[in-house]
């Protein structure tokens, strides 16, 4: 098993202010947007993020939520593993607002796909946007493709994508990792 | 890995530590779903679920029902009062045909303590026993704990007096197992005469004092009398009953701390309960019913991954 580095801590960063700017041009002082970061992986992105525009670009109020997928998934039963819950926490409804679903990494699309079914509890959002940090072209199982993309990266099925973060794992890094 | 270490709940006694934290756990979500203004996630649309009831429910059956609505797997009711059970059918005819409908689940409670284990050896499904006999009660002790958790952080080291009808009550039983687990001191209180031999074996202290044991405890969970399963008298009469296990506010009042009231329902209002205590602010009773939707939320999600 081998792993090679994608991404570094430095590159990281830089993706994450040009992704920050990339929101702001589009959502502007974010008064009608809700960013959404999808459990487990995704809410260190979108808490990333959230802070970027806060601290860097002077966004007074962000609409942070954490949304849980497990209930909504489509393999219930069908993979080995069990699927276990993540806590969701929205604060807010998504009622009319401008809503960006921000994951790690976008592969199979189903994640997606299951948090478009999921965010329905919470109100009829007027869009939906899709962030992600690694884009794994062409293993997709569904047409859904972010709006708003860190890297693309063409990786074969049996490799695995890794991303870690500061907070969670000790540093900032993608990695490759080949069985 | 986080899956129940059994693949039916047919009682406490056969759970581990652990799969009581990993259901507490995932009640904990379906709290927040339960919630939402849409109380509904679609995790076991490929799930059919019989609630089989031959006994009277009104709590346990809404809750499972709801419980499975909320995760949309589709539910088939059954009561014995309206069947071929009438007709001289045996339980394992009765299941094994429902179960040939493509049935997945059986959520069953039995007047025969044991029924669900027997039930588990000789069918092909997921059995959640709601109820056997005077045995075990698996569900209402999880929300139980579940609720002693939701006021107190933790069950570890608090003092629980079951106070009531011991001898005729699976709730206490399936309590007493739940709570020991969980590391919680347990006392139980009531006339001798219902009160099990032997229980000192199960790890509780027995008490037949009110007043003292309610000065002991943290919480305070009262059963019903089952004049049901009675076939001799007990107990003078409920009049003398009320007077020496029943808790009215005057006792309560007299104690030096408030103590948290449970009931696991139906209430006999005025015999081991006033109204005053049961819709008083130190009772949880309608907390525990809220816990009942989620706790059994869990449970059937937990039960239905390990269907393969």
């Amino acid at each position: 098993m081998g792993q090679r580095v994608l991404l570094t801590s430095k590159e990281i960063n830089i993706i994450l202010h040009r992704l920050a700017c990339q929101l702001l041009e589009n959502h502007l002082d974010f008064s009608d947007t809700a960013l959404i970061g999808i459990q487990p992986r995704g809410i260190f992105l979108a808490e990333r993020l959230a802070k970027i525009l806060k601290e860097d670009y002077k966004v007074k109020d962000v609409a942070l939520g954490f949304l849980d997928i497990t209930f909504f998934r489509d393999d219930f039963g069908r993979g080995d593993k069990i699927l276990k819950a993540n806590s969701t926490k929205m604060n807010f409804l998504v009622e009319d607002k401008k809503v960006v679903f921000i994951d790690d990494v976008l592969y199979t699309g189903r994640s997606i796909r299951a948090a478009l079914t999921a965010i329905q509890s919470f109100g009829r959002p007027k869009s939906i946007e899709l962030l992600t940090l690694i884009d794994r072209r062409f293993s997709r199982h569904l047409p859904i493709q972010p709006n708003y993309r860190g890297r693309q990266v063409d990786a074969i099925n049996e490799e695995k994508v890794k991303v870690m973060w500061a907070e969670n794992d000790g540093e900032d890094i993608v990695y490759l990792v080949s069985k | 890995m986080s899956e129940l270490s059994v693949n039916h709940l047919l009682g406490i006694k056969y759970l581990n530590k652990k799969d009581i934290a990993l259901i507490f756990e995932t009640a904990d979500h379906f709290k927040e779903v339960i919630n939402r203004s849409i109380k509904k996630v679609p995790t076991l649309r490929d799930i059919t679920i019989a609630n089989i009831f031959f006994e009277n429910s009104t709590r346990t059956r809404l809750s499972f029902e709801l419980a499975e609505k909320r995760l949309s797997a589709d539910v088939v009711n059954f009561s014995a009062a309206s069947s071929s059970v009438k007709k001289g059918e045996t339980l394992i005819d009765t299941v094994n045909n429902i179960l040939s409908m493509k049935v997945d689940m059986v959520v069953m409670r039995h007047p025969n303590p044991g029924a669900g284990i027997f039930l588990s050896k000789h069918v092909k499904a997921s059995i959640v026993n709601a109820g056997d006999g005077a045995h075990e009660h698996p569900t209402q002790a999880l929300l139980d704990s579940y609720s002693i958790q939701e006021k107190f952080g933790d069950v570890g080291g608090k003092n629980v007096v079951i106070v009531g009808d011991i001898l005729h009550s699976r709730v206490a039983l399936s309590n007493i197992f739940a709570l020991k687990l969980q590391g919680a001191n347990v006392k139980v209180c009531g006339p001798k005469t219902l009160i099990p031999k032997h229980i000192e074996s199960l790890g509780v202290t027995v008490e037949t004092n009110l007043k003292k044991a309610l000065e002991w405890c943290d919480v305070a969970n009262m059963l019903r009398i089952q004049n049901e399963r009675m076939d001799i008298s007990y107990f003078p009469s409920t009049r003398e009953y009320t007077q020496q296990f029943g808790v009215n506010k005057q006792l309560l009042d007299s104690l030096d701390k408030q103590i948290v009231i449970m009931h696991p329902g139906p209430i006999n209002r005025g015999v081991e309960i006033t109204s005053d205590v049961a819709d008083s602010a130190q009772s949880i009773i309608l907390h525990q019913v809220e816990n009942g939707v989620a706790i059994r939320m869990a449970v059937l999600y937990l039960l239905a991954s390990k269907i393969k």
